[in-house]
C-alpha cells in the first residue's frame, strides 16, 4: 500500500462505524482494472462463444420472447416493433440482473485472495459489476443491425437517454451488489434465493410487456421498481418519447442509498471477512 | 524520522472456533427471531486465542525471522500484520509500504499466459502497471520461463509455475516484506537462488519478516529471530543462538513418555530384558537431533543368564521405511561373542556429518542369533533430523532429496 516513510499506518480493531475509505479506493483504481481485465480475459479464453454470449444472452431471450409475447399472446410494444421493444428492455435488464446475481457471489468466489492478500474488498463487487458493463457495451452494439433490419430510426432523444438509463443500472446494480456480496458471506443460503428473486423482478419490471399495458391504479406500484424507470427511459428514448426526470430521479436516489448504506455495511463486515470465507 | 518499521504493541487474536458466527443461515436468523429463540455462545470452550499480548519492534533494514512450532501463532500474526485480519486487541504501527508474500502465485488463472499472470499478479501485490512493465524481463528471467511466457499457466510443470509465482514475488521492492515460509519451490539452484534474492532483499535496507521452519534459512537471512509458543514471543535474540536453543528445547516429551511406556509393557523374556533406549547429544537426551554433532545411541538392557550371540541392533529408517543401514552392537567382530549376565549399557555414535536433515525412524531390537528374537517388535523412535553442520552448508535452506549426507572428501585439482 502506498506510503511514504514518514505516514504510519495503524492496524487496530476497528471500532463503531467505519469510514468508507475512498482515499484508498483510488489509490487501489489499477487493481480494479486488472481484476475486471481478468475476468473478462478469462470468459474470452475460455470459449469461441465467450465473449459472444454477452450478445447472444439477450438477443435469444429476445428470439424467444417476440415468439411467445409478441407473435402469439400479442403483446402491445408502445409502437416500437417488437424485437426492438424487447430488446431494448433486455438490454439493461441483462446489465442488472447479471451484475447483481455475480456480484452477489463475488466475495465468497474470490476466498482465495481475501485470505492471502490485502486490497480493500469492496473492489470486489466493484469489479464484478464493472466486467458486466463490459458486456453490456457490446450488447448494445447489435441495437444498431437490430434497427436495421426493421427499418427503424431512433429519436436523437436516445443519445441521452440510452447513456444515463444505463448509467443508473451500473449503479443501482452496484449498490445492491456491495450489500449482497457481504450478505451472502454472512448468510451463505442467501445465494440460492437470488437467481429466484431476480427472475421474478424480470417480470415485475416492464420488459416482456409496456407499462401502458398496466391499469392506471397499479401503475404507482410498478413505478416503485427503480428498474422500471430504467427500461422505459432506455426503450421510450428510442421512440422519442420524452425522458421523465422524475421517474429516473427516484431510481437515482434508491441508487445513491443502496451503495452509501451498502457501503457502510460492507466495510463493517470487512473485518471479519477473512475470517467467516 | 523514527528507525522503527514495524512496533507490535499488545496485539491479540481470538478466534471462536466451531460454529464461527452463529447463525449462518438466513433461514436459520429467520426462524430464531420467529420462534425468539436467542442462540448462546458457549464461550470458553469456543475461544481459541491464536495471538495473546505480542509486543516486539523491528528497527528498518532488520530481517527477524519468526519460528515456533505449528499452531504457535505465526501464519495469525503475519495475517494481522498483512491486513488480512483484524486483531482483537493491541496495535501495529507500521512505517512504509508493506508488501506480504503468504503464498505464491496469489490470484493465478490457469486460462491467462505467465504474461498476463505476472501482470495481475503483480497488481495484486500492490506494483502498479509502471512497476510491472520495468521489471517484467528480470522477472522471466528469474523464472527461467522465456521460452514460455505466453503460453497458458495451466500448461505449465508443477515447478515453471511456482518459479513464476515466485518470481513475480521476489521483485516487489516494498519497504517492508513480510514473507511466510514460501521458500520451498523448485531444485536446489533455484532454492538458492531464491534466498540469494530474499538476502539482497534484506541487504537493500528492506525490513524483513520471515517465518519459516527452515532453521539454516532464518539463520542466514535474518539477524534477530523471536519465538512464538501458544500465541506469545517466548524469545528474542540474535538468530544463531535463539534458533539453537529453539531446536534443542523442541524436544517432544510426549514421544519420549511413549517410548518409557512402551519399553515398560513389553512382555517378559527369559534371558533379556530392555530397560530404556536414550539419544544423546553433547551428553544430553534429545529427539530434536542436529547433525553437526555426533549423535548417541544408547541401549540399556540387561542379560539374565550367559547366552552366546544375544545382541542389540538398531536400524536407521526414512519416513518410507526404507532401512538405510542397520547396526548390530558386537556384530562387527570375527566370531559371535559370549554376553555374561549382567546390565549393560550398549552406545553407538553416530558420527556428525552423515545424517541429511530429514525426518528418521530409529528401530531398536534385541535377538540371539539363530535362535529367536528377543522382543516381539522392534521398538521405534522418531528422530528429527536439523541442519547443523557441514554438508552442503553452502546452500543453507537446500532441501537434499537423499536419505543420507555424507560429508566427503574433494580434492579439486586446476587443469
Amino acid at each position: 500500500m502506498p506510503a511514504t516513510p514518514e505516514a504510519i499506518l495503524r492496524i487496530q480493531p476497528s471500532r463503531g462505524w467505519a469510514s468508507l475509505g475512498l482515499g484508498e479506493l483510488w489509490a487501489y483504481r489499477e487493481l480494479l482494472y486488472f481484476l475486471t481485465w481478468r475476468d473478462i480475459k478469462v470468459r474470452y479464453k475460455q470459449t469461441v462463444l465467450g465473449i459472444s454470449w454477452a450478445v447472444i444472452q439477450p438477443l435469444f431471450a429476445m428470439v424467444i420472447f417476440t415468439f411467445f409475447f409478441g407473435r402469439v399472446a400479442k403483446l402491445p410494444s408502445d409502437g416500437l416493433p417488437y424485437q426492438l421493444f424487447a430488446y431494448a428492455g433486455l438490454l439493461p435488464w441483462t446489465l442488472f440482473s447479471n451484475a447483481v446475481t455475480n456480484g452477489s457471489q463475488s466475495m465468497i468466489g474470490s476466498a482465495n485472495l481475501v485470505t492471502k492478500v490485502y486490497f480493500p474488498r469492496i473492489l470486489v463487487p466493484i469489479a464484478s459489476v464493472t466486467t458486466g458493463l463490459v458486456d453490456f457495451a457490446l450488447a448494445l452494439l447489435m441495437l444498431g443491425p437490430l434497427m436495421l433490419v426493421n427499418r427503424f430510426h431512433p429519436s436523437a432523444n436516445a443519445l441521452i437517454g440510452i447513456p444515463v438509463a444505463a448509467a443508473l443500472t451500473f449503479l443501482t446494480a452496484l449498490g445492491l451488489s456491495i450489500w449482497l456480496s457481504a450478505l451472502v458471506v454472512r448468510f451463505r443460503d442467501l445465494r440460492h434465493v437470488i437467481p429466484f428473486v431476480v427472475q421474478l423482478w424480470m417480470f415485475a419490471t416492464p420488459i416482456i410487456y409496456p407499462l401502458s399495458m398496466v391499469p392506471a391504479r397499479w401503475r404507482w406500484l410498478v413505478a416503485l421498481n427503480p428498474m422500471a424507470p430504467v427500461v422505459e427511459t432506455f426503450r421510450g428514448s428510442l421512440a422519442g418519447r420524452p425522458i421523465s426526470v422524475a421517474a429516473l430521479a427516484w431510481t437515482a436516489l434508491l441508487a445513491v442509498v443502496l451503495i452509501l448504506t451498502g457501503g457502510v455495511y460492507f466495510r463493517r463486515l470487512e473485518r471479519l471477512f477473512a475470517d467467516l470465507i | 524520522m523514527s528507525d522503527i518499521a514495524v512496533r507490535v504493541e499488545n496485539v491479540s487474536k481470538l478466534y471462536r472456533i466451531g460454529a464461527r458466527i452463529d447463525p449462518r443461515t438466513l433461514r436459520e436468523t429467520l426462524t430464531d427471531v420467529l420462534m425468539l429463540r436467542r442462540r448462546v455462545r458457549d464461550d470458553a470452550e469456543r475461544d481459541l486465542w491464536a495471538l495473546r499480548d505480542v509486543s516486539f519492534e523491528v528497527n528498518r533494514g532488520e530481517a527477524i525471522g519468526i519460528i515456533g512450532q505449528n499452531g504457535a501463532g505465526k501464519s495469525t500474526l503475519l495475517k494481522v500484520l498483512s491486513r488480512i485480519t483484524e486483531p482483537t486487541g493491541g496495535r501495529v504501527e507500521v512505517r512504509g509500504r508493506v508488501s506480504s508474500l503468504l503464498e505464491v502465485g496469489t490470484g493465478f488463472h490457469p486460462e491467462l499466459t505467465g504474461r498476463e499472470n505476472i501482470q495481475l499478479n503483480g497488481a495484486i501485490l500492490g506494483m502498479t502497471r509502471a512497476e510491472i512493465r520495468q521489471r517484467f524481463d528480470e522477472i522471466v528471467a528469474f523464472a527461467e520461463v522465456e521460452r514460455f511466457i505466453d503460453t497458458p499457466v495451466k500448461y505449465y510443470s508443477s515447478g515453471m509455475y511456482m518459479r513464476l509465482a515466485f518470481a513475480v514475488a521476489a521483485h516487489l521492492e516494498p519497504e517492508i516484506l513480510i514473507v511466510d515460509e514460501v521458500l520451498a519451490v523448485g531444485d536446489a539452484a533455484f532454492q538458492a537462488k531464491s534466498l540469494r534474492k530474499m538476502s539482497d532483499v534484506a541487504a537493500h535496507g528492506r525490513t524483513v519478516l520471515f517465518v519459516s521452519h527452515n532453521m539454516p534459512a532464518v539463520k542466514s537471512l535474518c539477524q534477530t529471530a523471536i519465538v512464538l509458543n501458544g500465541g506469545q514471543v517466548i524469545e528474542r535474540g540474535p538468530s544463531a543462538a535463539v534458533v539453537s536453543r529453539y531446536l534443542q528445547r523442541s524436544t517432544s516429551r510426549a514421544g519420549r513418555e511413549d517410548v518409557a511406556r512402551l519399553i515398560e509393557s513389553l512382555p517378559p523374556d527369559p534371558v533379556f530384558k530392555l530397560h530404556a533406549i536414550r539419544t544423546l547429544q553433547n551428553g544430553q537426551d534429545t529427539t530434536t537431533v542436529v547433525n553437526g554433532e555426533p549423535l548417541h545411541v544408547a541401549i540399556e538392557f540387561e542379560v539374565f543368564t550367559t547366552t552366546l550371540g544375544l545382541h542389540v541392533y538398531f536400524q536407521l529408517l526414512d519416513l518410507e521405511e526404507v532401512i538405510i543401514f542397520e547396526s548390530i552392537h558386537n556384530g562387527d567382530v570375527a566370531s559371535q561373542p559370549l554376553v555374561e549376565a549382567g546390565r549393560y549399557v550398549a552406545t553407538a555414535v553416530i558420527p556428525a556429518d552423515l545424517l541429511a536433515p530429514r525426518p528418521y525412524q530409529l528401530r531398536v531390537n534385541a535377538g540371539i542369533a539363530n535362535v529367536r528374537a528377543c522382543l516381539p517388535d522392534a521398538v521405534r523412535l522418531s528422530l528429527d533430523v536439523q541442519q547443523t553442520g557441514v554438508v552442503n552448508s553452502a546452500y543453507p535452506g537446500y532441501e537434499t532429496p537423499a536419505r543420507i549426507a555424507p560429508h566427503l572428501q574433494w580434492i579439486v585439482n586446476r587443469t
